[in-house]
């Protein structure tokens, strides 16, 4: 049990979110991380570069985040959890293999603390600019699983879920930071490894022979045969049949193939989508923040409920799929939503179709400084006028 | 004729020959030297891996029966490197075309050799683009017709033995598809090498290339191999650049230099000696 | 004829010279003006041109006297198309 104890940190520390994320990592058993240093996420291939060789792992630092992306499939492909780390400018080549990833089914985690965009932007400055593109930044039709910390706490517990998400579904999943979570430190409880969750990718049953590497179970997910184990399987990034077979001109198998890889997302969203309610029950006003931006909300939220003003908090844990239920259950019961985001208006268009007849107010803010409670209050107050 | 079958029926996946290559074309070649090396060497097909990019010679991937993956465009060498620095044991080969390796795939071709990685490269250099209809390339010969170059190719070609001789790879050789023994054999030093190596292989595409070219069939563009080849084992690497005249062929580079995979994980074994011993 | 005789291999009495059985797989054949890489390349010209048809349309080569092949294996590393083999012809009652 020596290994496990050097994996997983058991205790309380005094820690920065950058590292937290790469010690769930670790603990998660991501043993592979491919990256490319960038602001702000830079301090995430720093730890792992020291992390990964005590417990048997590889770090491996490419030529560019095009290359990261890819080498990380290819290591998972080869058996082992992998990550990579990066930030807007680098997300932005990631998103080409983040493609081949979810074609190929491809168990894998994507961390990009977000900065201010677009292009290089401000390099150390917070951002949630780039919530949109996860979910449609690269082309074609797919579903991505994207999770959003608020602490320094979470991103620690989020990268385990992280791993644990893709390994169920075998598709990849962003981790969306904001660089005030990856940069903060803050106390983290590291828990002893037993009682941490692990789950390990379905493997086949059936012998090489009879194996179809992409023939899903009942619940979508095809169990994952990996390079070297005698299954000789082919994976591409074209659309191919059951068998892995390159099925280019078939209008059948397009259909078939982007219609089962969408939905193994969206008809197990009620399985993967995690949400928290503050103060919600009797709410005449909800905020919806996530990430950084929901703790400066939640403390407008307790500053309203004193000044007599029945507000609630919805925070988004899950950003893709989006909790487009929950959001529609909150609208229904309070008479307008203040939704917040460090970006010109992303979340708040999902939010906005979920809420449909409730009015919804968007407060932007770009720059170093999230929202003040001072202004979300404000905003609620008149989103109830 | 009989029951036989050809030799090599059970490394190949059946349902997906014929394969997608034109008549004349020496992808097929490739593929063929490739398994015959693999067979010679009596290498365990569970443990090898072949990657390759997009293009026509993409697709070898998918009539390999060893594992395979057949990536986007560019990124076949970033991809065979996270597999086979995650599994050492497995025999990654890559096989992909001039355009993917050396265009969109260029900063990962000089970086595995600087590396060292422990990949086999074979390049199927046809000098254009194929799979869209024959526009120029990183290879292309100067005064070369293509779709995009209808007055005559003015960009100066890659000389690519040249430059994985420069970026670090520990073997480096040249041949054509009418040199398939050499090839094979070369084929089978590489795959018994450590660190990063890399094979040239001229081969033709009259259907793209060639008729663009005066050369419209595959013996039109075989003959000019014949013709042109000049073998020079272990000649300088700078001179072996391709011109109508003057096909040089050989192996250029044989050394002996660590992999990164070998240095890597001597690493991680020491970390892990020095954490047994406690002074982390 | 002294440059044969010249020629000849001190040990050719000892040598046995394999004698080659040519298989073609018509059907993966794209044989034709295209590509004939085997018949051009066979060092014995043991194959060559037909007019026949497989089913996409491509002439798959003939062997015009298989007596002449020596098992050299050159057509078969030669197809693209993994269309043609030899095999070694028993030779026991003569060939």
């Amino acid at each position: 049990m020596a290994e496990k104890s050097r994996a997983v940190l058991t205790g309380k520390h005094f820690m920065q979110g950058d590292i937290a994320c790469a010690e769930g990592a670790i603990a998660a058993g991501c043993r592979f991380f491919a990256g490319y240093p960038i602001t702000p996420a830079t301090e995430v291939a720093e730890r792992m570069a020291r992390r990964l060789p005590e417990v048997k792992g590889v770090y491996v630092q490419m030529e560019d985040e095009l290359a990261s992306m890819a080498a990380v499939i290819g290591a998972s492909y080869a058996g082992v959890k992998s990550m990579t780390a990066t930030s807007g400018p680098g997300f932005s080549l990631m998103v080409e293999n983040l493609g081949l990833a979810f074609m190929t089914e491809t168990p894998c985690v994507l961390v990009n603390i977000m900065r201010g965009g677009p292009s290089t932007g401000q390099p150390t400055k917070p951002g949630q600019q780039d919530v949109m593109q996860a979910k449609w930044g690269s082309h074609g039709d797919y579903e991505i699983i994207a999770l959003a910390p608020s602490s320094v706490q979470e991103i620690f517990d989020l990268t385990i879920e992280a791993f644990n998400l893709s390994e169920t579904y075998r598709t990849p999943v962003v981790v969306l930071a904001d660089e005030i979570v990856g940069h903060m430190r803050e106390r983290v409880t590291i828990p002893e490894a037993d009682e941490i969750t692990v789950i390990d990718r379905k493997k086949p049953r059936v012998p090489p022979g009879e194996f179809a590497s992409f023939k899903p179970d009942e619940d979508l997910v095809p169990p994952m045969a990996c390079f070297g184990e005698g299954y000789r399987f082919h994976a591409t990034g074209l659309t191919h049949d059951e068998s892995g077979r390159p099925s280019t001109s078939s209008a059948e198998a397009q259909q078939k193939l982007v219609q089962r890889l969408c939905d193994k997302i969206r008809k197990n969203a009620d399985k993967i989508v995690k949400t928290e309610r503050t103060m919600l029950e009797d709410a005449e006003v909800a905020v919806v923040a996530y990430g950084i931006t929901s703790r400066s909300a939640l403390s407008a939220v307790q500053k309203a409920r004193e000044a007599g003003i029945k507000a609630g908090l919805f925070r988004p844990i899950t950003l893709w799929p989006f909790p487009d239920q929950q959001v529609s259950q909150v609208a229904k019961k309070v008479d307008a939503i203040v939704v917040l985001e460090m970006n010109y208006g992303q979340l708040v268009r999902e939010v906005e179709r979920a809420a449909k007849e409730t009015p919804v107010i968007f407060l932007s803010k770009l720059g170093e400084e999230p929202h003040k409670p001072a202004e979300i209050l404000q905003a609620m107050r008149r989103a109830l006028q | 004729m009989s029951e036989e079958l050809h030799p090599f029926e059970t490394f190949l996946r059946k349902e997906m020959i014929p394969h997608i290559w034109c008549d004349g074309c020496g992808n097929g070649i490739i593929l063929n030297s490739y398994l015959m090396a693999l067979k010679d060497l009596n290498i365990d097909f569970n443990k090898v891996v072949t990657v390759a990019g997009i293009g026509c010679i993409g697709r070898v991937s998918g009539y390999t029966k060893t594992d395979s993956y057949h990536t986007t465009h560019g990124r076949a060498v970033a991809f065979a490197t996270g597999v086979k620095l995650a599994n050492p044991e497995l025999k990654v080969a890559v096989i992909s075309g001039d355009g993917d390796l050396f265009a969109i795939g260029g900063n990962h071709f000089i970086h595995a050799a600087r590396r060292n990685v422990n990949l086999q490269v074979i390049c199927a250099n046809n000098f254009t683009y194929g799979m869209t209809g024959g526009q120029y390339g990183p290879t292309t010969p100067l005064d070369a017709w293509t779709s995009t170059t209808p007055y005559g190719n003015v960009e100066h070609p890659f000389n690519l033995i040249h430059l994985a001789a420069a970026s670090g790879a520990v073997y480096v050789a040249r041949w054509t598809t009418l040199h398939v023994r050499r090839l094979t054999e070369s084929i089978k030093k590489a795959l018994q090498k450590e660190g990063f190596s890399f094979i040239e292989v001229i081969t033709p595409c009259p259907e793209i290339y060639g008729r663009y070219n005066k050369m419209r069939t595959g013996i039109d563009m075989m003959n000019w191999f014949r013709k042109a080849s000049e073998i020079r084992n272990y000649s300088d690497p700078a001179k072996a650049e391709i011109t109508p005249e003057r096909i040089v062929l050989g192996e250029f580079v044989d050394i002996e230099k660590p992999s990164f995979g070998r240095l890597l994980h001597g690493m991680t074994a020491k970390v892990q000696e020095k954490m047994k011993r406690g002074n982390r | 004829m002294p440059l044969k005789l010249w020629r000849k291999p001190l040990d050719a009495d000892k040598i046995k010279v394999l004698h080659g059985e040519v298989y073609i797989i018509k059907e993966r054949c794209k044989g034709g003006k295209g590509c004939n890489f085997c018949i051009e390349y066979c060092p014995k010209e043991v194959l060559e041109e037909s007019e026949e048809f497989n089913k996409k349309g491509f002439h798959p080569p003939r062997v015009k006297d298989e007596n002449n092949c020596v098992l050299c294996g050159f057509c078969e590393a030669v197809c693209p198309d993994f269309a043609i083999f030899t095999v070694e012809k028993n030779c026991e009652g003569g060939c």
